[in-house]
């Protein structure tokens, strides 16, 4: 890669200025972070339609079925 | 050339830092964290509706947030407007440039966008009495990749220029210029709390940025070739990438890193779109190899597959309602399945 010297180096300089940022923020374990993700799809399971299946009366993708009159 | 030396060690220096902090968190991984959960059931989804009227490849589709009408895109040079329930087509829109790549529906129901190798991001009014181009934004040098209103107002776009964008609706101008990817920008996901998004590249990298001041606040590497699929997991704590790599990822923003990957040595074929069940639990992830393929994503194992279409799955998308799961093809139909 051509670079003149002085685009070179002021790219440098951003992509240092991005790492210094990147390198200083707060991380947390992944043991926590996996807990509150597992712990939020299991809260939200049971309103999670394709998980729980759709039941065909509800289904407004399914053509509503006769009606049989007993 | 003393001063560059130094930067390039520098840099070199908090690289390393940041692996060892990351190393440093990484006590566990998602699937042995999951370990104890009850495995998701065997998704078996029918297809409900097939939408016929596109006559060439579909490119992209994207639902409206009132859970019924959604627009797709296609290189037959139209975005239509479907009503999912009945089938029906609602709207056409005849696009100038038929190079399209994404599209776009405005959380209002108002507006869509449309853009591609035309390197603009066309916004169209769906209220008036005849549909107008509302805004011709132009300032990518590269073709549109991918485009996300943020309300009628504000829009952001991802471009093959290798940046992305946060546009002024009533001016037409880029409010704030995203830059930090080396390569074309592929796709893009707002955070649920619309204060960030993240964008995926022909870099294998995947940045997360804060949209009022444009900071490029974390950078996710890990994926080997171009992420061609994003999005937020509803929480707003971790994100999803698709690569041609052939594997999806879960990156925790919090931990700062790749929690999983989703990959199967018979999957030879790059993914191409992504989508997120409800609760986040199902990853619906599209495939060059004509399939959509169901992951449970705490587990990291494959649990269902949409087989259907005839050609290379190009985008999919599940509505805020989460009652289905929404495929679109190169065959040129678009599949509802639940």
């Amino acid at each position: 890669m051509s670079n003149n010297s002085a685009g070179g180096l002021v790219s440098l300089q951003k992509s240092v200025k991005q790492l210094r940022f990147e390198a200083g923020i707060r991380r947390i374990k992944v043991s926590q972070a996996a807990a509150d993700l597992k712990t939020f799809c299991l809260q939200n399971a049971h309103k999670d339609p394709l998980l729980m299946g759709v039941p065909s009366s509800d289904n407004p993708f399914r053509p509503p079925k006769s009606c049989a009159l007993f | 050339m003393g001063e560059m030396e130094q930067m390039k060690k520098e840099a070199e220096t908090l690289k390393t830092q940041i692996e060892a902090a990351r190393k440093a968190a990484n006590d566990t991984d998602m699937a042995s964290a999951a370990s104890g959960v009850a495995p998701a059931p065997r998704v078996q989804l029918k297809t409900r509706k097939t939408l016929k009227g596109h006559l060439a490849k579909i490119y992209a589709m994207h639902w409206s947030t009132d859970n019924r009408l959604m627009v797709s895109a296609s290189q037959d040079g139209k975005l239509l407007i479907w009503d999912s329930h009945s089938g029906n087509k609602v709207n056409a829109v005849p696009l100038k440039s038929s190079w399209v790549m994404t599209c776009a529906y405005a959380p209002s129901g108002n507006l869509v966008a449309s853009g591609g190798l035309d390197n603009m991001c066309t916004v169209y009014n769906l209220k008036t009495p005849v549909i107008k181009t509302v805004k011709e934004l132009d300032a990518h040098t590269g073709y549109l990749s991918c485009t996300r209103f943020l309300s009628d107002t504000e829009i952001l776009t991802a471009s093959g220029d290798t940046t992305c964008a946060l546009w002024d609706l009533e001016t037409g101008k880029q409010k704030t210029v995203f830059l930090n990817h080396v390569g074309d920008c592929m796709c893009l996901s707002l955070s649920p709390d619309m204060n960030s998004f993240v964008s995926g590249a022909c870099d294998s990298l995947a940045k997360l940025w804060d949209i009022r001041d444009g900071q490029c606040k974390q950078t996710f590497q890990g994926h080997t070739s171009d992420i061609n699929a994003i999005s937020f997991f509803p929480s707003g704590n971790a994100i999803i990438t698709g690569s041609d790599d052939c594997a999806c990822k879960m990156y925790d923003l919090r931990a700062d890193q790749e929690v999983i990957c989703y990959q199967d040595a018979a999957l030879n074929s790059g993914v191409t779109s992504l989508a997120l069940s409800l609760s986040g639990r199902l990853i619906f992830a599209g495939y060059d190899d004509f399939n959509c393929n169901i992951w449970d994503s705490l587990k990291g194992e494959k649990v269902g597959v949409l087989s259907g279409h005839d050609n290379r799955v190009s985008c999919t998308g599940v509505p805020p309602d989460g009652m289905c799961v929404c495929t679109g093809s190169w065959d040129s139909f678009l599949k509802i399945w639940n």
